[in-house]
């Protein structure tokens, strides 16, 4: 069986717009639409395209969080996914103890590739993937916007500053997608209908032997600080007045 | 009392900016000292580059072939040799840095803090998160080795006018060949940087076109500055994606910014937070853009673009 395994985060919907608590504990999340956070769906999308062109056999997506993640996952096999596992915790798992968790789940379904967003846009950490392909000692790509198998390897472009950077690593490999890789499939109905038969298989994350008490201490979570509104000016004249007044031509 | 190993970016010949913004970064934890790593295939031009920037003590140097492109899965076995006699090991939160640091951490069995903003103690940073909407002070357990990366736009570059030593080192860690470096394709437009210039005109969906953008370039090389774009006008084929600024594309902090035709949604102001002057032009006196603004102008770009390279040429 050809598996390839996709990591999907629940998070707050790209759309909604964060406040931060009062307390300053962390941000809003009661009563916020939640979906897959927007990486993790072109993963899953990827993973997709790579098994309807015939070079895999089973998409397996797994997500880490409390139980009603498993609204994202039946999101996940509605868009086509295969099966999903959700490992359920109350706990914010950090990115280490996400990448030992899909570390053992690579044991157990040993997939050729996984496929995980470049960063989630909540924590906005970006590791997972590094993390978990050290832990695996196989090759990283990040950031990818292209990726093409062929012959037991993949080749990818990433995004670096410089601007494309293209590799060649062997499978099994951990690649970490970017926006530009695809645009990912809106569910129809009946696959809504189909994804409810499709089996969801839930895990505790004590199985895993990995602890849910945090190594990091969250002290606070603050509003940014924010840019005062400046002047407007009516024509060019003024603006380059302005310009030069503030040192700046 | 903190010893700090800094990894850094370079491009073979030539050391990047990111790594002087780290050294700030790093000089900010009370009473730390501060190392430079370079691992490279010849680090010799690099490296004396490295030890000529104020406030690091020394500088490690490896040559190694394999080291001639820096992937990820040959570099962080070496990082994580190197790193067994310090306290803290940081990176540039470049692609580069965020390619590289998290494989490092884990194969130190430690966690990573991302983009360090601000430093507030030799263990407790802040960091941002829910692209930029929110700020978090986060604490890595006293005991624990700090991995982390910098996030550039905060810091100041470091001034030059020092004089470390360089030390060659060996590691001694075998490196895997599983991944190969095939090409790299990108911007040798010789306009400045975008990410490290001190003046960025960009421009947005309003430009049209990819011929509506070359007012955009003329500008910009009229004044010395590097050209950036939203992600409206990569995403529209104006541009290539590595001038994409914001949450998705570069975080930039230059001392004068151009936002002409942008219409300022959040994910863009995530990357242009930290200018430190705001100009923006739009037809649309209504766009989010003016909200963060210190100058703007309401009117057709085509028109005051064109009139404002005379005005300043």
């Amino acid at each position: 069986m050809r598996r390839i395994m996709v990591g999907v985060k629940r998070v707050v919907d790209y759309n909604v717009r964060i406040r931060v608590k009062p307390d300053n504990s962390g941000v809003v999340t009661e009563g916020v639409k939640m979906s897959i956070n927007p990486f993790d769906e072109i993963a899953l999308e990827e993973a997709l395209r790579i098994k309807e062109k015939g070079l895999a056999d089973e998409v397996l997506a797994v997500s880490i969080g409390p139980a009603d993640t498993q609204q994202q996952l039946r999101t996940a096999l509605a868009m086509g996914a295969d099966r999903a596992i959700l490992v359920q915790t109350d706990a914010l798992v950090e990115p280490l103890s996400v990448a030992k968790i899909f570390r053992k789940l690579i044991d157990k379904e040993q997939p050729f590739l996984v496929l995980l967003g470049k960063q989630a846009i909540d924590d906005d950490n970006g590791q997972t993937a590094q993390m978990l392909s050290a832990l695996w000692d196989r090759p990283q790509a990040t950031s990818c916007s292209k990726v093409e198998l062929a012959d037991g390897k993949v080749t990818v472009n990433r995004e670096v500053d410089a601007g494309i950077e293209v590799l060649e690593v062997d499978l099994p490999a951990v690649l970490s997608v970017d926006l530009r890789l695809n645009e990912p499939r809106y569910v129809k109905l009946p696959d809504i209908m189909k994804a409810k038969k499709k089996p969801l298989d839930t895990m505790a994350l004590g199985d895993f032997g990995v602890s849910d008490a945090p190594a990091f201490k969250s002290v606070k979570v603050e509003p940014p600080p924010q840019r005062q509104k400046g002047i407007m000016v009516k024509d060019v004249a003024e603006l380059v007045d302005v310009l030069k007044k503030k040192g700046l031509v | 009392m903190s010893k700090i190993l800094i990894v850094a970016e370079h491009d073979g010949a030539k050391l990047n900016p990111s790594t002087h913004k780290c050294v700030t970064c790093a000089a900010k934890i009370p009473g730390a000292s501060v190392d430079v790593l370079v691992l490279a295939a010849d680090s010799a031009a690099v490296a004396s580059q490295a030890a000529a920037i104020a406030g690091v003590g020394k500088v490690i140097a490896v040559d190694d072939a394999a080291n001639k492109e820096p992937i990820a899965a040959v570099l962080a076995p070496q990082v994580a040799k190197l790193a067994a006699d310090y306290t803290h090991v940081f990176g540039p939160s470049t692609t580069f840095g965020k390619d590289l640091m998290p494989r490092v951490a884990a194969l130190l069995g430690v966690g990573q803090v991302s983009d360090i903003m601000a430093v507030e103690g030799a263990h407790s940073f802040k960091r941002p998160i829910y692209a930029g909407n929110a700020v978090l002070t986060v604490e890595v357990p006293a005991d624990a080795k700090v991995v982390a990366t910098v996030r550039v736009a905060s810091f100041e570059a470091a001034a030059m006018g020092g004089g470390a030593s360089v030390v060659k080192a060996d590691p001694g860690v075998a490196v895997p060949t599983h991944t190969r470096f095939v090409s790299r394709s990108g911007a040798t437009t010789g306009r400045p940087d975008l990410q490290t210039a001190a003046r960025v005109v960009a421009g947005g969906r309003a430009l049209g076109s990819a011929d509506g953008f070359k007012i955009i370039y003329s500008f910009a090389d009229k004044i010395g500055a590097a050209v950036g774009a939203s992600r409206a006008a990569v995403d529209a084929g104006y541009v290539p994606n590595d001038l994409q600024i914001g949450q998705t594309g570069k975080i930039i902090a230059p001392e004068l910014y151009f936002a002409i035709g942008i219409s300022g949604a959040i994910q863009h102001m995530t990357g242009i937070k930290d200018a430190r002057t705001i100009v923006a032009i739009n037809k649309d006196g209504e766009a989010p853009i003016f909200e963060s603004a210190d100058v703007g102008i309401v009117g057709d770009l085509f028109a005051i673009v064109p009139e404002l390279e005379k005005a300043l040429g």
